[in-house]
């Protein structure tokens, strides 16, 4: 385990293009993320958030740069080397990206697919300790009593708490969140931001959230990256940045005055609408 | 969002949709010109056509109705029946099993490789695209006129659609939590069995259901090619202008279809 402050990822000159013709997603990127830390990833959408987070894990190869993961250069590794890294890494998604036919339980255990042999792994062969694990972490999460429920019966919220569950089971040293609250209301995207804290405060794991709502990353996040155009504008505390920072990472190339309003509007609106919420 | 709309906007609004009206209407235009002159070459008129559907229905009426006398064949045509059902069933389960195994070649979510993928693709449409008469007529040559060359054909084709189907489903349904598996990094056979496999068998058994249908139908239709099952014993019937025969086959086929669709209907509400 790496000790708290140590460097878990180190992200070198990154860049990515998705084919010829198109503007780099990432343009030469480097980010040193140390263990402990709760990071925010801001800006506007296309910026290379997404792109970001998936070359972390390799679930998009960088077309340039390195990526160094808990001591270890991953930019080039293939098959098991790579899987055994991600076990090490959990991934929370916008969608959620459950298995909706099947059962919560089923759900949090696939975190452990990784660490099974490929034959257990596929009967889904679980050990005692493995479904105490589950049980724990989704009695933490407040889901016990849904354990038994198929996904798509649960709400969205619930839903991303059982990606966090699905996480939490793999063990990890880093968790990265993509937009892990874009798709619910405040009131279930403040539990699921409250959730996450938590982890990151409690059992030491290094969070990176993208986030589309910057209130909530001005709230949460120690540190914020502020990324625009595959390049980043802002790196530093969530307490310095002010309001110019915020202009420049979410500027647009084409002459656009009222995005910046329709920004703080709607920053006004959530902020109006929890208040609402929590009155 | 502030009321932007003003009066030119409106009139834009009342142009671009009489713009489609008129489009909508000169389509109608073309597609009824195209007819006159199709059944100008064809001699064919609509008038005739019409006036001739009663008699038709009289003639069916009068000569497909099955006869006490009939009745005497229907052991012949049950026995033909099984052997059609039977063609089909193991036709469709052989190309179910190979089309899901291409299919998840075939998906872009779990392909191992773009350039297999593709490949897969293209020869699942091969087999598609080729009607299941002419793959017949083709195997005749190599297996004769026998169960074989029937059930070859409807593998190919059955095995080509399913490809597809499957293909799509899979695309559909796993792309993110395929992606979720493998983050968590899961191997390529967990990822299937724990991910693609439950959320894809009610759409593989519903569209497998299907083909045995329709397998039913186009294995009478190859019968009568390769002088096998039902579609034999039609032909038989037919050329020997016993005409009511002809009807009971109709009417025992229609009736194993329409309760293989109830069925299935009912496995299919079982497995959601």
């Amino acid at each position: 385990m790496s000790l708290p402050g140590s460097e878990i990822l180190n992200i070198k000159n990154l860049s990515k293009v998705y084919s010829k013709n198109d503007a780099k997603a990432l343009n030469d990127v480097s980010l040193t993320i140390n263990s402990g830390e709760f990071v925010s990833v801001i800006g506007p959408s296309g910026a290379g958030k997404s792109t970001l987070l998936r070359c972390i894990n390799r679930m998009v190869d960088a077309t340039q740069g390195e990526v160094i993961f808990d001591g270890q250069n991953i930019t080039t590794i293939k098959g098991k080397a790579l899987r055994r890294v991600r076990t090490s890494i959990g991934m929370i998604f916008q969608n959620y990206n459950l298995v909706e036919r099947l059962s919560v339980l089923e759900n949090v255990l696939h975190g452990r697919l990784g660490h099974k042999s490929t034959f257990a792994g596929s009967l889904g062969l679980y050990t005692e300790a493995e479904k105490k694990d589950a049980f724990d972490i989704l009695d933490t999460l407040g889901l016990i009593k849904h354990a038994y429920k198929r996904c798509d019966e649960l709400s969205g919220g619930q839903k991303q708490r059982v990606g966090i569950a699905r996480a939490l089971m793999q063990n990890p040293k880093l968790i990265l969140c993509d937009e892990p609250i874009a798709s619910l209301d405040p009131n279930s995207s403040k539990v699921i931001m409250d959730h996450l804290l938590q982890i990151n405060e409690t059992m030491g794991i290094t969070c990176i959230v993208n986030l589309h709502q910057v209130d909530f990353a001005l709230r949460y996040a120690g540190r914020i990256i502020g990324i625009n155009e595959g390049t980043v504008i802002y790196d530093g505390s969530s307490q310095a940045i002010d309001e110019q920072h915020l202009a420049d990472i979410y500027r647009s190339d084409q002459e656009d005055p009222p995005h910046q309003s329709a920004q703080a509007t709607y920053i006004n609106e959530v902020v109006a609408f929890e208040m609402v919420a929590h009155a | 969002m502030p009321d932007k709309s003003t009066g030119s906007d409106k009139d834009k609004g009342i142009t671009i949709l009489g713009r489609r009206k008129i489009s909508i209407g000169f389509v109608i235009l073309v597609l009824l010109i195209l007819m006159e002159l199709a059944s100008r070459a064809t001699d064919f008129s609509i008038a005739n056509g019409l006036a001739s559907i009663p008699t038709a229905f009289v003639w069916m009426g009068t000569h497909l109705l099955p006869t006490t006398q009939s009745f005497s064949n229907l052991p012949t045509i049950l026995s033909a029946l099984w052997q059609t059902i039977l063609m089909a069933l193991a036709a469709t389960v052989l190309a179910a099993i190979c089309a899901l195994f291409f299919s998840l070649m075939g998906a872009r979510t779990v392909s191992p490789n773009a350039i297999i993928a593709r490949a897969t693709r293209i020869v699942a449409a091969f087999f598609r695209n080729i009607p299941d008469v002419v793959w017949t007529i083709i195997l005749l040559f190599s297996f004769g006129q026998n169960m074989l060359t029937g059930i070859i054909t409807l593998f190919f084709t059955t095995f080509g659609m399913l490809t597809r189907y499957f293909v799509e489903v899979i695309d559909e349904v796993c792309e993110e939590s395929a992606e979720a598996l493998s983050a968590t990094g899961a191997s390529f056979f967990q990822i299937f069995a724990q991910g693609i496999y439950p959320s894809t068998i009610p759409e593989v058994i519903n569209w497998t259901l299907f083909m045995v249908e329709t397998n039913i139908r186009d294995a009478t239709l190859i019968g009568i090619l390769t002088a096998t099952g039902i579609g034999y014993v039609f032909n038989l019937f037919y050329t020997r202008m016993d005409f009511a025969s002809c009807g009971l086959v109709i009417i025992s086929l229609a009736v194993i279809i329409i309760s293989l669709e109830l069925t299935s209907g009912r496995i299919k509400r079982v497995v959601v």
